[in-house]
């Protein structure tokens, strides 16, 4: 019985920013060309950077390893293109850091045919071999963290995973990037969950997708294959249900200890993207080489998903789709929790979920910051039931061991929701972001002194 | 593409764009019919000291601001809210000096010395009118017939005295319908009290405009509903109690809840964000007391009416009922509590 939809299936708290999804959801996924120079940035992942293993001067193929993991948590990169390496040097990265790249110009007659690796065969693989194929091909959480997969798939001894959470909420304003996927990919998505399954051991899996999607559910119902325990949940639409603990929450309706992973609620959550290219890579022992990205915005023309080369310049995506002249902000991911970009000279990585161009109109002006008036919609807003009123004023007394010890500070994901409905718009987030980061730099340096003792 | 400057920010890069001074225009134009019915019920001496309180907050707090080097922020409508509320708890008859008075310690005293809006810990129209009630007693409860004929063209001499001087009353009414039952045991219609047709301050007769003024914010999302619900309920409830134990000693529910400051007090006064908690288990708790509070002050106190105390009361602990009630945080099993 539905009652008001008081039983429907979702997170408490939460906000509703206008979704601006129609104007890409109903739009195919097209093949973009080659940038004359494709830039591929050694850091697009969280972990070590990648070991470059090429020269300048050295030809290389489609699909060749260019780049080789550090250790555990990283993964291999591999070329987008048939070509030239150019240069090695660095390159401007999203965090304005400038990091090690590899540029390459492409062979302009090449079939571009993607160089062929060791097939994972699912029937005949083991779990680890699996994990191993993962990194191998260089996966990262597609959903925007870029998180190496095959370590957030690693099952901790003593551990069990009943069920794989597939993760189609894709909460965030103007993307239809996993929108897309899902209508286009249902065979690769399919594919990838038996991988998945098989490496986490989970019994189960289920695909989470907000109501905004609904012919995507229908798609993957109607495509659904008998061999694998798989159901797909439409739940309403809220931000940030796409974060993997509201997401299981919605679902489950379990909690995600505090400082905890899904794991410790028996569940592993993947984006269904990753699933896709896992299903689609892993068959034929290929690494990543391009990926879907929605380009969108009131200050793109040919709004649109995009099937784009890792690597490929943001300033030739965005000529590629003509930008207005007025362009005044762009962000990598969508408008609550992008990173706006200082240059156009950044490469469009494996993390990027899509891009967003803002005009001067819809640029935020700057706001009058008002004090806090104590009207509790923070409080209503955030998923995690933390008081960001409190954080707010602690923030202001740079008391950060307060704001962490008392108030549960370093549970904030970062969602946005607060700075998004604050009426004095205080920038809470933003405050908690820097937070965080001093608390852990203290930590770290607490805990270094007292090695050094 | 040619190369152009960049705006750089932080995410999110969309806001709600509901503002501060948003809201609080809203709760200027939810008590605007308030107003209204004070000025058909009592004529041209209750928009006069309507009016003095509000330009005297307005006036006070430009003042002070310039004063202290701040930019003024008489833009955020606070100001206003606050003399108008003020306005309203007084009785039509009040003179305009005194008014003027109040006007200046609301903002001075109750909230510029905390460090102006977003940090006062009362009410500051509760604290303007606790001093006019401390300082002019008799003023302060002399009220006036309403719906008097010459209401529209005659104003009282007693709004006119010079400053420092007493007022002296032409047209005095006996009681309002609380004093009338404290001090005569004489109930009032629950109908004329519901739609204002009594004698009482300026702005609190009305109870139906008031709830209508409450329920236009509260639809707006800009009003914490469970503290007119809390602060109503509880007041309901326990008079209810009173009144099935022994009817001819306390006073109906019914009367209890639209006699008074009460309906004024619940849905424009406790509701101050400022001055009330932030949790909804707080606001339950801060709404309860003050229902609880007024009850207990208007039947076995010494007088008439507890609104005005039982909010400054409860604004007073609400930042400790913050402290003490904390919501569950998300995957944790316990509220974390300071030790």
């Amino acid at each position: 019985m539905r009652f008001l939809g008081f039983d429907q299936k979702t997170f408490k708290h939460g906000v509703h920013p206008p979704e601006h999804k129609d104007q890409t959801n109903s739009l195919p996924i097209r093949q973009f060309p080659f940038a004359p120079v494709i830039i591929l940035p050694m850091v697009q992942h969280i972990g070590a950077p990648s070991k470059i293993i090429v020269h300048e001067g050295q030809e290389v193929q489609r699909g060749q390893v260019l780049a080789e993991a550090v250790g555990y948590v990283s993964v291999p990169i591999h070329s987008p293109v048939s070509g030239t390496v150019r240069k090695i040097s660095k390159m401007p990265s999203i965090s304005g850091k400038m990091v090690p790249g590899i540029y390459i110009e492409p062979f302009p007659y090449s079939t571009q045919e993607v160089m062929k690796g060791k097939s994972i065969k699912l029937t005949f693989a083991t779990p680890d071999e699996i994990l191993q194929g993962i990194q191998d091909a260089g996966i990262v959480g597609l959903g925007g963290a870029a998180f190496p997969t095959h370590v957030k798939l690693k099952v901790p001894e003593g551990k069990t995973c009943e069920v794989l959470m597939l993760n189609g909420i894709e909460c965030e304003p103007y993307l239809t990037t996993d929108h897309r996927v899902m209508l286009e990919q249902a065979d690769d998505i399919y594919m990838g969950i038996r991988y998945l399954l098989k490496v986490t051991g989970a019994k189960r899996a289920i695909i989470g997708i907000e109501a905004n999607k609904q012919d995507a559910a229908d798609h993957l119902n109607s495509h659904k294959p008998n061999d694998i325990p798989v159901t797909i949940e439409v739940v309403p639409v809220k931000y940030p249900q796409g974060s993997e603990k509201m997401l299981i929450t919605s679902i489950l309706g379990k909690e995600v200890p505090s400082g905890g992973l899904p794991i410790d609620v028996n569940v592993v959550a993947v984006n269904i993207a990753t699933a896709a290219e896992i299903g689609r890579l892993l068959p034929h022992g290929r690494g990543i080489q391009e990926r879907v990205v929605t380009i969108t915005g009131p200050g793109v023309k040919k709004k649109g998903n995009y099937l784009i080369p890792i690597g490929t310049p943001l300033r030739y995506a965005l000529d590629q789709v003509g930008a207005a002249d007025n362009i005044s902000e762009v962000y990598m991911g969508g408008p609550m929790m992008g990173t706006a970009v200082s240059n156009l000279d950044i490469s469009i990585v494996k993390g990027t979920s899509g891009i967003v161009v803002y005009t001067e109109n819809e640029t935020k002006k700057p706001e009058k910051i008002y004090p806090c008036i104590k009207c509790g919609a923070c409080l209503d807003a955030c998923p995690l039931f933390l008081n960001p009123s409190k954080l707010g004023i602690l923030a202001k007394f740079e008391a950060y061991e307060e704001m962490a010890d008392n108030y549960n500070l370093m549970d904030c994901f970062e969602c946005g929701s607060c700075s998004y409905v604050c009426p004095s718009n205080i920038p809470l987030v933003q405050y908690f972001r820097l937070s965080k980061s001093i608390v852990r730099k203290r930590q770290a340096a607490k805990k270094a002194t007292e090695h050094a003792e | 593409m040619q190369s152009r400057t960049l705006n750089i920010s932080t995410s999110p890069h969309i806001t709600k764009g509901v503002s501060t001074a948003d809201i609080m225009r809203n709760v200027v134009y939810a008590m605007l019919p308030v107003v209204a019915f004070s000025f058909y019920a009592f004529g041209l001496n209750a928009l006069l000291v309507i009016a003095t309180t509000t330009v005297s907050c307005v006036v006070t707090e430009h003042v002070l601001c310039k004063w202290s080097g701040k930019e003024s922020t008489v833009s955020d409508w606070s100001a206003v809210i606050t003399g108008i509320l003020l306005g309203l708890t007084l009785p039509p008859i009040f003179p305009l000096w005194m008014a003027m008075i109040g006007g200046i310690i609301a903002i001075a005293l109750g909230k510029f010395i905390f460090g102006g809006l977003g940090y006062n810990v009362f009410n500051p129209a509760l604290v303007g009118r606790a001093v006019l009630q401390a300082a002019f007693p008799v003023a302060i409860t002399t009220w006036t017939p309403s719906f008097s004929a010459d209401r529209f063209t005659h104003v009282s001499d007693a709004l006119m005295p010079w400053i420092f001087v007493e007022p002296f009353y032409d047209a005095v009414s006996g009681a309002t319908p609380l004093s009338a039952f404290k001090f005569d045991g004489i109930t009032t219609d629950a109908k004329e009290l519901a739609f204002g047709l009594i004698s009482g301050s300026a702005g609190e007769t009305c109870g139906a405009l008031i709830i209508l003024g409450g329920i236009y914010l509260i639809a707006r999302n800009m009003m914490n509903w469970r503290i007119p619900v809390a602060v109503l309920g509880s007041a309901f409830i326990l008079s209810g109690i009173l009144y099935l134990i022994d009817s001819t000693a306390y006073p109906s529910p019914t009367f209890t809840l639209f006699a008074g400051g009460l309906m004024l007090g619940a849905v424009f006064m406790a509701t101050d964000m400022v001055a009330s908690p932030l949790t909804p288990a707080g606001v339950w708790v801060y709404g309860i007391i003050i229902g609880v509070l007024v009850v207990v002050i208007r039947i076995w106190g010494g007088l008439p009416e507890g609104v005005m105390y039982a909010i400054l009361l409860a604004n007073a602990i609400s930042p400790h009922i913050d402290t003490m009630i904390r919501p569950r945080v998300y995957g944790t099993l316990k509220t974390k509590r300071k030790s």
